[in-house]
């Protein structure tokens, strides 16, 4: 048996989950208190840091505060972990596991960079190189939602089962509108392996910033000859993009979509009864899940590790040995620093945005995005086969069709809402 | 009370997309980011801010020559201009103060003093300062005008012991206060 290939995929994980992941949680705590800090015209956590004064010097050290998620770490685990009398002791103890876990699983699938070469055996920077790849990251990200309603269950207490019913019902609703989002994207890669998905984008433009193609940059004549199809693609894509972020947005319980948790109405949410490390768990998980959700999105529609502008394979090809050994590297600080962008972006949006009603939430999930994806598909799939069905086809069936089925959409969701609409007078 | 009828205002297909509100919206919150971390925030003198937002970074920097003239800080006793204690230990700032942060033991004065036989003076008198709400009773019961709130408003300790000011710290607190008694004159 070769031991070689498991002691590398062991590395791998140790190294994505404890050296990039698990600070980045910690540190996305840290930025989404300062952002928040800083639009709001405060100052927000800027003392922690090495007390000096302890030790006889003069002053402390404080570093912006970059020390206080290991403050708030420590301060977790040394709080009482109270279990109350009234709960369900194993799905209690189970439910912060099970919504930790399922966020840090789906890491496995994330490729953080392009091939680095560890002692002479090529390695790609992704754990598990599956060819289902968003699918996966679905299917165990909305496992997750089990962890929240067991939470809310087991608590035994009517608040936290309101957020855990609410969190049930609310992922399950965006959970389709992000696998119907999510399919003009694949008709576009034809392949679901998300480091091919990378490696298409970096050679053919990313899906949102069509600047490039294989036939050269926006500098070059060749490009503007072959880049017609890839602007056209850009309507259903950024549709895609739009529902498909909001999505995870709302599959993460972010901001504008955390009515599982409330303070108004349900004192704290799923976890009011949770205390110490459980309730960090959640958070953890929340963040993890938060971190996962940017990481897909950066992989999917902004190139994944890729530099863009066909950089990409004139770092992987030019030297044979040290420069390659390096662009592993480059690559995987290219896809932190996206990531991490987009986690700003996270952090922006909760700020800026009010929470919406239950009612608004549900409707906008089943009404507005549902059929935006459904139809969205349509789209792309015609403009994928214009050009194999002729340009009078395409016109005088493909169009008219379209036309149709939006008309049909807003009809029957025009009926749909007016039956349930309430006289306010 | 009459009824208003309020209607839902109609909205413009525009408003109906909701994005480019969102859109606005992030950028007011961004422009907000960029104004405060360049210590411009709106306020942000007037508050004496230290340059990030408009809040003041406490130890370092502080309110003190913005503290308004009533500004209620720790209550201390005062003598007058000959040095003699003011307070005659009525009592009755002991028996106002709402949570009984007051406690005040009465004496007499020394009989070689020339208002022995006129006034009295206090044994004791220790102001609690983790029970005071500085709420400025005492100051304003005081017939002879021998307490007062200053400005001064950090007050620390380690121990519950160090927090309670016991008389020569309230008079070294307090200092002396000249003008005449109100009951006679008003200070104005
Ligand atoms: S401080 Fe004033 S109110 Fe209090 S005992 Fe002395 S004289 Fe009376
Ligand atoms: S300020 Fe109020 S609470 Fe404090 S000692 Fe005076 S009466 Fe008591």
């Amino acid at each position: 048996m070769d031991w070689v290939p498991l002691i590398i995929t062991g590395i791998k994980v140790f190294f994505f989950t404890f050296v990039v992941i698990l600070p980045l949680i910690a540190y996305s705590t840290y930025a989404e208190r300062r952002v928040c800090a800083i639009m709001q015209d405060r100052v927000g956590p800027n003392r922690v840091g090495i007390p000096l004064t302890l030790l006889g010097f003069k002053k402390d050290l404080s570093f912006f505060g970059l020390l206080q998620p290991l403050a708030d770490g420590l301060k977790g685990l040394f709080k009482q972990d109270l279990t109350p009398g009234h709960v369900r002791k194993s799905f209690y103890w189970m439910a912060p596991a099970l919504t930790a876990i399922p966020a840090f699983i789906t890491v496995c699938v994330i490729p953080f960079g392009s091939n680095v070469n560890l002692f002479g055996h090529d390695v790609k920077l992704v754990i598990a190189d599956i060819g289902a790849g968003p699918l996966f990251v679905f299917a165990i990200a909305s496992l997750s939602v089990y962890g929240i309603t067991l939470a809310g269950w087991s608590s035994n207490s009517k608040y936290p089962f309101f957020g855990g019913v609410r969190s049930c019902a609310q992922m399950i609703s965006y959970e389709i509108s992000l696998g119907l989002s999510i399919i003009p994207v694949l008709m576009v890669f034809g392949k679901l392996n998300l480091t091919d998905i990378v490696t298409h984008q970096s050679e053919k433009g990313w899906l949102l910033l069509p600047l490039w193609n294989e036939h050269g940059s926006i500098f070059s004549g060749d490009y503007w000859a072959h880049c017609g199809p890839q602007w056209l693609l850009l309507l259903p894509l950024g549709i895609s993009f739009i529902v498909f972020t909001t999505s995870i947005f709302a599959e993460t319980n972010r901001m504008p979509f955390d009515l599982p948790e409330c303070e108004t109405e349900l004192v704290g949410g799923y976890h009011t009864e949770y205390s110490s490390m459980k309730f960090a768990l959640f958070f953890m998980g929340e963040y993890a899940a938060m971190i996962v959700g940017s990481a897909v999105i950066v992989t999917i529609f902004f190139g994944g590790w890729s530099l863009g502008f066909g950089l990409d394979s004139a770092l992987l090809q030019t030297g044979e040995g040290a420069w390659k050994w390096f662009a592993g590297f480059i690559h995987l600080g290219v896809f932190l620093a996206k990531t991490i962008g987009f986690i700003i972006f996270f952090i922006w949006v909760r700020w800026t945005v009010p929470r919406l009603r239950y009612d608004q939430l549900m409707k906008l999930g089943w009404v507005v995005f549902f059929e935006l994806a459904l139809f969205n598909i349509f789209i792309a799939a015609l403009i994928i086969a214009a050009p194999h069905i002729g340009p009078l086809l395409t016109l005088f069936v493909g169009v008219p069709i379209l036309l149709a089925l939006a008309a049909i959409m807003y009809f029957i969701t025009k009926s749909v809402e007016s039956k349930h609409k309430v006289n306010i007078t | 009370m009459a009824v208003i009828k309020l209607k839902r205002p109609k909205l413009s297909w525009y408003e109906h997309l909701y994005l480019p509100a969102i859109i606005k919206g992030l950028l007011i919150t961004f422009k907000h980011a960029v104004i405060s971390v360049f210590g411009k925030a709106t306020g942000s003198k007037e508050l004496a801010s230290s340059g990030l937002g408009v809040t003041m970074q406490y130890p370092e920097q502080k309110w003190d020559e913005h503290l308004p003239e009533y500004y209620r800080g720790i209550p201390a006793l005062v003598t007058d201009e000959q040095g003699r204690e003011r307070c005659v230990s009525c009592q009755l700032c002991e028996f106002i103060c709402p949570p009984k942060a007051i406690t005040i033991a009465p004496g007499e004065l020394k009989s070689d003093d020339e208002w022995a036989k006129v006034e009295k003076a206090p044994k004791a008198f220790d102001i609690d300062m983790i029970r005071c709400i500085y709420c400025g009773m005492c100051e304003e019961v005081c017939p002879e005008q021998a307490i007062f709130l200053r400005q001064d408003y950090a007050m620390t300790g380690t121990t519950r012991a160090e927090m309670v000011n016991d008389k020569d710290r309230l008079y070294q607190l307090g200092g002396v206060r000249e003008g005449l008694i109100n009951k006679w004159n008003e200070v104005k």
